[in-house]
C-alpha cells in the first residue's frame, strides 16, 4: 500500500465533516430506503433488473446496433467508439464546427471517466457542470466524493467560501441562499450556451430512447435550450425494450435517494424543435471504453448490471469512514473500485480495493444483484497474480500451510508473550506492532490448544458422530468455545470427532488474492474432513463455514481446478454453522433448555458472513430466547464490528473507528452480556471493551449455551 | 372521492406539490386567474405568466383573460419565459402511485413554461389518471413523440449538506389543477 494512500485514509477518518456527513447520511439512509421501498417485492424487482441488464450485457453489440439504427432513423446523429480520445475529438469538431464558445452539463459520470472538461476547457471552450454538486465540486477543483451526492463531503461554510472564490464575493453559508445564488448564475450560463452536454440512464435499443433521471431539473434545461445536445451514453446503460425502462426506473429513485420518484424524468427518441423553431442537433456517443471487453469476462459481466445508484456506497461501513477520495477515483465505493480497475486500470484500483472488508452489506441492497465483494476478491486475485504477492505474506502463508512448522511456533509464542500477557489478554505490543494493539487488546494464544485439550474430554459412546472444524482462532486461542461445542453435542447424544490434518480455512489467502494457497488449504482440508464418516462437518466459526461451504468450490472454479469439484461439493453439503445445528436438534428435541430461567438482559451481534452468506440471523436470536434471555437488540446488530480476519491487521486506521461505532451501540442496551457467533468478532470486541475497561462479558453463542442447556 | 385519486394527492403532496381539484373547467379557469393575481403576476419583467398551449384553452378567450390578469403571455417564447414568474400548462397523464405528472412535451412552449418559471401551475383532465407506471407507459409510447416528460414535485436538491431545498433551476412551487373533462366553459 501506498504511503500517500495510507495517509489519505488517516486524513479522511480524521475529518469529523466528512465522516460526520456520511455517518450521518449512512444512517438515515436504511431507514428511508427501507420506507421506499415499502409495497414493493424487492427480490422480485432486481432480479427482474438484472436479468434484463444481464441480457443486454450478452447483446451489447446487437443492442448497440439497433439503439444507432432506430435513433438514427429519427433524425439523431450516433457514434460509437472504444476510445475516450474519439468520444473527446468528436465532442471538440463538433463544438468548433458549430462556433460553440459555452457549455452546459447535466450530470454525466461518462464525460468525468474521460476528463471531457478538461480537454474542452483546454481548447478554449467554458464548460459549466449545473447539477449543484459537480457544480461545486467544478469550481472547487475537486473530484467527485460519491456518485449521486458529488459534494457531500463539504459543509456549507466550505461550499460559501467555493462561491466567494470563485464567483462572486459576500455569499454567506446560508444553504437556502446558497442555492438560490446558484439558480441565478447558472441560469445565467443555461441561457447563452450554444452546447448541452447529458449522460443517461438508460439507452432503450428498440426505440433509440435515451431516459435521463434528475431532482434539480437541469438536465430538462440542458436539453431544451442550447441547440445542440451530446449525450455520452456508456454501453452499460442500452436496454433491449421500452418495457425495460420499467424495473430500472422503479428502482433507481428509490436505491439512490431513497425517492419514490425523481423530480424529473425525460425520455428522448429524437431531435425536438429549437425555441427558435429550427430542429435540434441530437447527437449520442455510444462510449465502450472496455465495456464490451468487461461484457465477454465470465466474472466481471456482472457489473454491467449496476445502475448507479451508489447504494452500495451508502451501507459500507467503510466508505461512510473514508469518502469516496479515498475509496474511489471518479467512480467511487465498492462498485466505483471494480469500474476503475476496468475504465482506468486495474493498478488504479490496487490500494482502493484493499479497503472492501468483505461485510457483504451492498451485496443485500444492490438492485442490479452484483456480487460487489466477490468481484472485488477477483481484482485483488488478478493484481496478485499481475504482480505477484508481496513477500512477507507468501512468508505467512508458507508457515500458516506447513501446519507442523506453524504450530510450533505458535507454541513459541505461546511461550514468547508471557511477559505481555494480562490474564487472556495481550495489551500492548512493542514496537511496529503496536499499532495492532491500540485500540483493542489481543487474546493470549492459548496454553494448550483444542486440538490438545479436546482428546483429555471423556465423551459418552455414540450412535452418532459429527466432525468438529475449529478454526485458527478456535484451536490456538479460544480452545474453551471447542470445548463448550463438544459438551452440547455430547448432550444431544453426538460424539464430535476432532480430524487432527485439519488446517487453516484458506480465507485469509483468498482475501488476499492467493487464490493458489487458498486453493492448497481446500484440499488439505477436503482430505480430512471427508475421512470420517460423520452426518455433519460442523464450524463454529462463520468465516470457515462460509469457505467449507462455498469458497472452497468458488477457488476451484477460479482456478479451473474442475476435477476438486465433485469432492468440494460433497463437503459442502455436510458442512453445517454451530447455531443451524443446535437449532434442529433443539427442533428435534434432543436438546433441552433448562425450565423456567429468567437470565435478564443479552445483546446479539451479527457476524457479516453468518447473516448475510449463511442466512442465519434468527437462529442464534430463538435459541437465546428459548433459554431465558431477554435479546435487547442493538443499533446496526449487523454491522460489521470492524475485524475482518487480516483486515484489522492491515487497517487498524479503518478497523479501530468501525468497532468503535460497535462498542458504543452494545453500551448503549445497558446489557450485561454481548454474544455473537463468530471468534474472530469475540476477538475483535471483546479486545475493544477490555481496552476501554468495560466489564460487558463478550461470549460466542456456544459458550452461553452451553451453560443453559440440560 | 376516488381512492385512486386520493393516492395521487398524498403522493404529489408528500412532494411539496399542491393539489386541488375543480368539477368545472371555469372553476379551475377562476382558481388559476386569482392565483395569478394574487402571486402579483403583471404585465412587467420578471412577472409574466406563460401558458403554453393546450386543449384548455380552447374555447376560452385569450384576450379575456390577459385582460383580467395583464401580463399573461399565450406567445410562449424563451425571452418571455426566461422573464416569467408563473408558467401554466396541461399534462397528459397523472400516475397515482407516485404523485408524478407526464406529458408529451416535443412542443418546447411545454418544456419552457414548465421549466424557467418559479411557479408552474400544471392542468391535468381529471380522468387522466392511471396507477402507476406500467399503466402510464401504455399511454404514450416514444413511438410516437421524440419528448416524454415526466413531473414529480417542484425541483430539488439535497446537494449542500443533505438539506432538502425546493427551487434549484426549476420551478420552486408545483400547483397540480385537476378539471372535470366535459364541464362547460362561461
Amino acid at each position: 500500500m501506498e504511503t500517500k494512500f495510507r495517509e489519505s485514509i488517516a486524513r479522511a477518518v480524521h475529518n469529523p465533516n466528512l465522516t460526520g456527513a456520511l455517518g450521518r447520511f449512512s444512517e438515515a439512509y436504511r431507514t428511508s430506503r427501507a420506507k421506499a421501498y415499502e409495497g414493493y417485492d424487492f427480490e422480485a424487482l432486481r432480479t427482474q433488473i438484472a436479468e434484463r441488464k444481464s441480457y443486454a450485457a450478452s447483446h451489447l453489440d446487437e443492442l448497440a446496433d439497433l439503439f444507432t439504427k432506430n435513433a438514427e432513423a429519427r433524425g439523431t446523429k450516433v457514434f460509437r467508439t472504444n476510445d475516450p480520445a474519439k468520444v473527446r475529438d468528436y465532442i471538440l469538431n463538433l463544438a468548433r464546427e458549430n462556433g460553440v464558445k459555452s457549455v452546459v452539463k447535466s450530470k454525466s459520470m461518462a464525460s468525468e471517466e474521460i476528463h471531457l472538461n478538461k480537454h474542452l476547457e483546454a481548447a478554449g471552450i467554458d464548460v459549466g457542470e449545473t447539477d449543484l454538486g459537480e457544480w461545486i465540486i467544478q469550481l472547487a477543483g475537486q473530484t467527485p466524493s460519491h456518485m449521486v451526492m458529488p459534494a457531500i463531503h463539504m459543509t456549507k461554510e466550505e461550499v460559501a467560501t467555493v462561491f466567494n472564490e470563485q464567483v462572486e464575493e459576500g455569499q454567506k453559508p446560508h444553504i437556502p441562499k446558497l442555492v438560490k445564488f446558484a439558480r441565478g448564475k447558472l441560469r445565467t450560463k443555461f441561457l447563452s450556451a450554444e452546447m448541452g452536454i447529458t449522460g443517461a440512464n438508460i439507452a432503450v435499443a428498440e426505440t433509440g430512447t435515451l431516459v435521463i433521471v434528475t431532482n434539480e431539473g437541469n438536465a430538462r434545461l440542458v436539453t431544451t435550450l442550447p441547440k445542440i445536445h451530446v449525450a455520452i451514453v456508456g454501453l452499460e446503460k442500452l436496454m433491449e425494450t421500452f418495457d425495460d425502462v420499467v424495473p430500472v426506473l422503479t428502482a433507481l429513485p428509490k436505491s439512490a435517494t431513497a425517492q419514490l420518484m425523481t423530480s424529473y424524468v425525460s425520455m428522448i427518441s429524437g431531435p425536438v424543435p429549437n425555441t427558435d423553431g429550427t430542429p435540434k442537433q441530437l447527437h449520442v456517443i455510444l462510449m465502450d471504453n472496455r465495456r464490451t471487453e468487461m461484457s465477454q469476462d465470465p466474472k466481471f459481466k456482472q457489473a454491467m448490471q449496476c445502475i448507479r445508484c451508489a447504494s452500495c456506497l451508502n451501507v459500507c461501513p467503510v466508505f461512510r469512514l473514508v469518502g469516496g477520495h479515498v475509496f474511489g477515483k471518479i467512480y467511487t465505493g465498492g462498485i466505483g473500485t471494480i469500474l476503475t480497475a476496468w475504465f482506468d486500470a486495474l493498478k488504479a484500483s490496487d490500494d482502493i480495493q484493499s479497503l472492501c472488508i468483505q461485510c457483504g452489506n451492498c451485496t443485500e441492497v444492490c438492485p442490479g444483484k452484483i456480487d460487489i465483494p466477490g468481484l472485488i476478491l477477483e481484482l485483488r486475485r488478478r493484481i496478485a497474480v499481475e504482480k505477484g504477492q508481496p513477500l512477507a505474506q507468501k512468508a505467512i502463508f508458507s508457515v500458516v500451510n506447513n501446519r507442523r512448522l506453524f504450530h510450533s511456533m505458535l507454541r513459541a509464542a505461546y511461550v514468547m508473550q508471557k511477559p505481555l500477557q494480562k490474564g487472556n489478554f495481550i495489551r500492548h505490543l512493542p514496537f511496529f506492532l503496536s499499532d495492532m494493539t491500540e485500540f483493542r487488546s489481543l487474546p493470549a494464544i492459548a496454553e494448550a490448544p483444542l486440538r490438545d485439550t479436546i482428546k483429555k474430554i471423556q465423551q459418552p459412546a455414540c450412535n452418532e458422530k459429527i466432525a468438529f472444524y475449529a478454526g485458527c482462532l478456535i484451536d490456538f486461542a479460544y480452545p474453551e468455545m471447542g470445548e463448550s461445542l463438544v459438551k452440547i453435542m455430547n448432550k444431544a447424544g453426538i460424539e464430535v470427532v476432532f480430524p487432527e490434518g485439519q488446517t487453516c480455512c484458506g480465507a485469509p489467502a483468498r482475501y488476499s488474492g492467493a487464490y493458489e494457497v487458498a486453493a492448497q488449504n481446500a484440499t488439505d482440508n477436503i482430505d480430512v474432513l471427508l475421512a470420517n464418516d460423520v452426518s455433519y462437518v460442523v464450524s463454529a466459526c462463520p468465516t470457515c463455514t462460509v469457505a467449507l461451504k462455498q469458497e472452497f468450490i468458488g477457488t476451484f472454479e477460479s482456478l479451473g481446478q474442475t476435477d476438486a469439484l465433485p469432492r468440494a461439493h460433497q463437503l459442502a453439503d455436510k458442512v453445517i454453522d454451530f447455531s443451524s445445528l443446535v437449532k434442529k436438534l433443539v427442533a428435534e428435541g434432543r436438546l433441552k433448555f433448562k425450565e423456567g430461567q429468567q437470565l435478564g438482559k443479552i445483546t446479539y451481534h451479527d457476524s457479516c458472513h453468518l447473516k448475510r452468506t449463511l442466512h442465519a440471523s434468527q437462529e442464534p436470536r430463538q435459541l437465546l430466547t428459548q433459554a431465558g434471555y431477554e435479546i435487547a437488540e442493538m443499533y446496526e446488530a449487523d454491522m460489521c464490528c470492524g475485524m475482518g480476519g487480516s483486515y484489522s491487521l492491515k487497517l487498524p486506521e479503518i478497523s479501530a473507528p468501525i468497532l468503535e461505532r460497535k462498542l458504543i451501540n452494545i453500551k448503549k442496551t445497558g446489557a450485561p452480556i454481548a454474544v455473537m457467533d463468530c471468534p474472530g468478532c469475540v476477538m475483535q470486541i471483546r479486545g475493544g471493551l477490555d481496552k476501554q475497561n468495560s466489564t460487558i462479558k463478550v461470549e460466542h453463542t456456544v459458550q452461553r449455551l452451553a451453560k443453559e442447556l440440560e | 372521492m376516488d381512492p385512486v385519486f386520493e393516492t395521487f394527492k398524498m403522493r404529489a403532496e408528500a412532494v411539496n406539490a399542491e393539489v386541488h381539484h375543480f368539477p368545472h373547467k371555469n372553476g379551475a379557469l377562476a382558481f388559476i386567474l386569482n392565483y395569478l393575481n394574487d402571486s402579483g403576476v403583471r404585465d412587467l419583467p420578471q412577472a409574466y405568466a406563460v401558458w403554453a398551449s393546450c386543449p384548455f384553452l380552447e374555447g376560452l378567450d385569450q384576450r379575456q383573460i390577459s385582460d383580467s390578469v395583464p401580463g399573461v403571455i399565450f406567445d410562449v417564447n424563451r425571452e418571455a419565459s426566461a422573464q416569467a414568474k408563473v408558467g401554466i400548462s396541461q399534462l397528459d397523464w397523472a400516475i397515482a402511485n407516485t404523485g408524478t405528472l407526464m406529458q408529451d412535451a416535443a412542443a418546447v412552449d411545454k418544456r419552457l413554461v414548465s421549466t424557467l418559471p418559479l411557479i408552474h401551475i400544471a392542468l391535468v383532465q381529471s380522468d387522466r389518471l392511471v396507477a402507476d407506471l406500467p399503466s402510464a407507459l401504455t399511454k404514450i409510447r416514444p413511438e410516437q413523440t421524440n419528448y416524454i416528460s415526466f413531473i414529480t414535485g417542484p425541483s430539488r436538491t439535497a446537494d449542500i449538506e443533505r438539506v432538502l431545498t425546493i427551487g434549484v433551476h426549476g420551478p420552486e412551487k408545483l400547483i397540480i389543477v385537476f378539471f372535470d373533462g366535459s364541464g362547460s366553459v362561461n
